[in-house]
């Protein structure tokens, strides 16, 4: 029974970890978004290519902070939440018996 | 050009040891105090002593000691390169110590204006170290901005300063500023406000944290494979990991060497940005004026 609970708490830790990622798919979106208007520009005023790059590189990096988040809630998931559930469900087995 | 003497040259390599030497001693302590593991693993900063104190136990984890070392080798970086300073006879490293002021100031000039001119050593300083404790994993060692409360410090620190220019018109300005486009919005606002610093340092960390994930999980996807294809020779020939050599170093390129230059640049920008956007610069200049003309 122990088992099967803890097995659980694993395959669910990595499921959640990968739907948290799911998040990668905006800031991906955004970003090429940003690039493509970017190279545009750059396209027709090649003289301001520099405060261009920087702008957008300044873009890039906000854009993906959403993505960020979602990687360390991923992060968090695989590395810490499984110790500290396996935890929390021994605690309370020791408790009940 | 003028001969250097002696001392100067003495001096010279003296600052470039000292620029050396905390690297070396990084990387000794590395050694001395890790426990050999076996194969690649994926694990957070280790702690390599704890101070005892009266209240709560202190700590010395490896990204402590590794941000010491690279203020350290930072130090004497900065001293090596403006040593021997002349207007008649600039030499290289003059050069290139100027080229670094002037690039800052004029970053600085461009992007938070001309009150906030001082700023450059600031936003220098953070470049610099963020920079240089992203590059540390190039050498092998722990870089101290995957940890988050280094980097959380830091940001940290930025949202003390926004706040100061903030307050600077005083604090019922301050509060007054969170009921900006319409009162009802306030909470919001304040969130914002929060919000500020965590993604500053989720941002760096995340970035550098999860380049290491990266090169470490093809790491060793890499090592099974070769696993798979050689494993059936027999002595050396099976062991030899042929797919592992040079494949990791075009990912450690972008991961480390450009991600890491780039969070830099992009977590002083932020800071630059933020701060000047935060100071209601006109408001303060009337505000000026008043206590001018209130004198008079």
């Amino acid at each position: 029974m122990m088992e099967l609970a803890i097995g659980i708490i694993l395959g669910c830790c990595a499921l959640g970890a990968g739907m948290a990622m799911i998040a990668g798919i905006g800031p991906g979106i955004g970003e090429g978004n940003a690039v493509a208007s970017a190279c545009e520009a750059i396209g027709r005023q090649p003289e301001c290519k520099g405060s261009v790059t920087t702008t957008m590189l300044m873009g890039c990096a906000v854009a993906e902070t959403t993505g960020l988040y979602a990687l360390v809630i991923a992060i968090l998931l695989i590395f810490l939440a499984p110790g500290r559930f396996v935890n929390i469900l021994m605690d309370t087995m020791l408790s009940l018996k | 050009m003028k001969e250097k003497s002696l001392s100067f040259r003495i001096v010279d390599v003296l600052l470039l040891a000292g620029f050396i030497l905390p690297f070396v001693f990084g990387i000794a302590l590395y050694i001395l105090l890790e426990p050999a593991s076996e194969g690649i693993e994926i694990a957070g900063a280790k702690i390599y002593f704890t101070l005892h104190m009266p209240l709560q136990d202190l700590p010395i984890t490896e990204s402590q000691v590794n941000s010491w070392i690279v203020i350290a080798a930072l130090f004497f970086l900065c001293l090596f390169l403006t040593h021997g300073l002349s207007a008649k006879h600039p030499t290289h490293r003059q050069h290139a110590a100027e080229w670094i002021v002037e690039q800052t100031e004029n970053l600085v000039l461009g992007n938070m204006g001309e009150y906030f001119s001082g700023f450059a050593p600031f936003v220098a300083a953070i470049m610099g170290l963020s920079a240089f404790s992203s590059l540390l994993t190039l050498i092998g060692l722990y870089p101290p901005t995957s940890d988050l409360n280094v980097v959380a410090g830091w940001a940290l620190l930025v949202f003390i300063l926004i706040t100061y220019y903030k307050m600077k018109c005083g604090p019922v300005h301050y509060l007054k500023s969170f009921g900006d486009p319409v009162p009802f919005l306030a909470p919001l606002n304040v969130i914002s406000e929060f919000a500020t610093p965590v993604s500053m340092a989720f941002r760096h960390y995340g970035n550098v944290l999860s380049g290491s994930v990266i090169s470490v999980l093809v790491a060793v996807g890499l090592q099974g494979v070769t696993h798979m294809i050689l494993g059936r020779l027999p002595g050396f020939l099976g062991q030899f990991p042929f797919l592992q050599i040079g494949i990791p170093a075009i990912l450690s390129i972008y991961f480390d060497i450009f991600s890491g230059c780039l969070q830099a640049f992009i977590f002083a920008m932020l800071t630059m940005l933020y701060i000047s956007t935060g100071f209601p610069e006109d408001d303060y200049k009337e505000k000026l004026k008043k206590k001018k003309s209130k004198q008079n």
